[in-house]
């Protein structure tokens, strides 16, 4: 006998997903998952953000890894709430572990929460955690091809930060060519270029989240 | 890389529904996955015959049904199948596509006794 059943296996996780949101959203927290791959500089935008906004901004942090704090030691000596969630050899992060990493956050303190994802531009993108925003960060020297290799990870993100802007000058990054890839398939995508080492760019990407912040 | 927690998730799904039909074994589960999702053929088959060895779908056969990347251009409407480095329109040239096809990963069916 056959049995109809049409049903995607991710459902579990996106129902966790939507119980984070749900979670989140009557704490009044603004949650932003943010995918890269390893070395693309997500844990450098991170504090960059937490160096402008802090005065200003509640914010906390979930940092993904595979193994180590390292990341989590960083951004804690800058006073922010961080929980370090080590996926155990896991290349993404999924909405049960977030679930957890939510229970020991006080949600209530708290206005913006950036979630790290592990440093990979495959599964990340096809796992919900109940963050508001996914967005991307691709650094320069990745080249600028990547929409067409990883084109799941560009359709998902609604923010695209590229980063390492300061790279230009020794790299054959084709900018148009980025640009039409990326818009052509993701036309609302919102773009910025930023520099977490020099800076540059930064002040941009600070005024958006704000503005988000703003019309929550 | 995460086979194994999603297999486990489609296993749950298999006996559940197996379950609601009150049957006594679970022949076979025809899996639609598209070619954005990041799912590895043999290594669903590899941990599903260690998850399922205790279950009423031991021994069941995993049917994969692949579905290619398929795009729409959004300023004439025809729908291809992009290469990999083009996905320009064939017909009117513009480049503005939306992804219709391909991140699929569901279970169809499944075949019980």
């Amino acid at each position: 006998m056959k049995i109809k059943v049409l049903q995607n296996i991710l459902d579990a996780n996106d129902q966790i997903a939507n119980r984070n949101q749900r979670l989140l959203d009557k704490n009044k927290v603004l949650a932003i998952n943010i995918m890269s791959s390893p070395g693309a500089g997500k844990t450098s935008l991170i504090l960059q953000t937490i160096n402008r906004l802090k005065d200003r901004v509640r914010i906390a942090v979930i940092e993904g890894d595979i193994a180590s704090t390292i990341d989590a030691d960083r951004i804690s000596e800058e006073g922010v709430s961080v929980v370090q969630i080590n996926t155990g050899g896991a290349c993404h992060l999924d909405a049960n572990m977030v679930s957890n990493a939510l229970d020991s956050l006080p949600l209530g303190d708290i206005d913006l929460l950036l979630i790290e994802n592990v440093g990979n531009l495959v599964c990340p993108a096809e796992f919900k955690t109940g963050a508001h925003k996914k967005m991307m960060l691709l650094s320069l020297p990745e080249g600028d091809d990547k929409p067409y290799k990883y084109p799941l990870m560009f359709t998902e993100s609604e923010v695209i930060v590229i980063n390492k802007i300061d790279f230009l000058p020794f790299l054959e990054f084709d900018f148009s060519a980025f640009n039409r890839a990326v818009t052509g398939l993701n036309p609302k995508a919102k773009l910025f270029q930023v520099s977490c080492k020099t800076g540059e760019g930064i002040g941009e990407w600070v005024s958006w989240l704000e503005s988000e912040l703003r019309g929550r | 890389m995460h086979e194994l927690s999603v297999t486990q998730g489609m296993l749950d799904i298999a006996l559940e529904k197996a379950r609601g039909a009150q049957a006594s074994r679970v022949a076979r589960i025809n899996l639609v996955i598209g070619e954005l999702s990041s799912i590895v053929d043999d290594c669903v088959q590899f941990y599903f015959d260690f998850l399922s060895r205790d279950s009423i779908a031991s021994g069941a056969t995993l049917s994969f049904t692949r579905i290619p990347m398929q795009v729409r251009c959004r300023n004439c409407g025809l729908s291809f199948f992009p290469d990999k480095s083009l996905w320009s329109c064939p017909q009117c040239d513009k480049w503005d596509v939306e992804i219709i096809a391909g991140n699929e990963f569901y279970i169809d069916s499944i075949e019980v006794e």
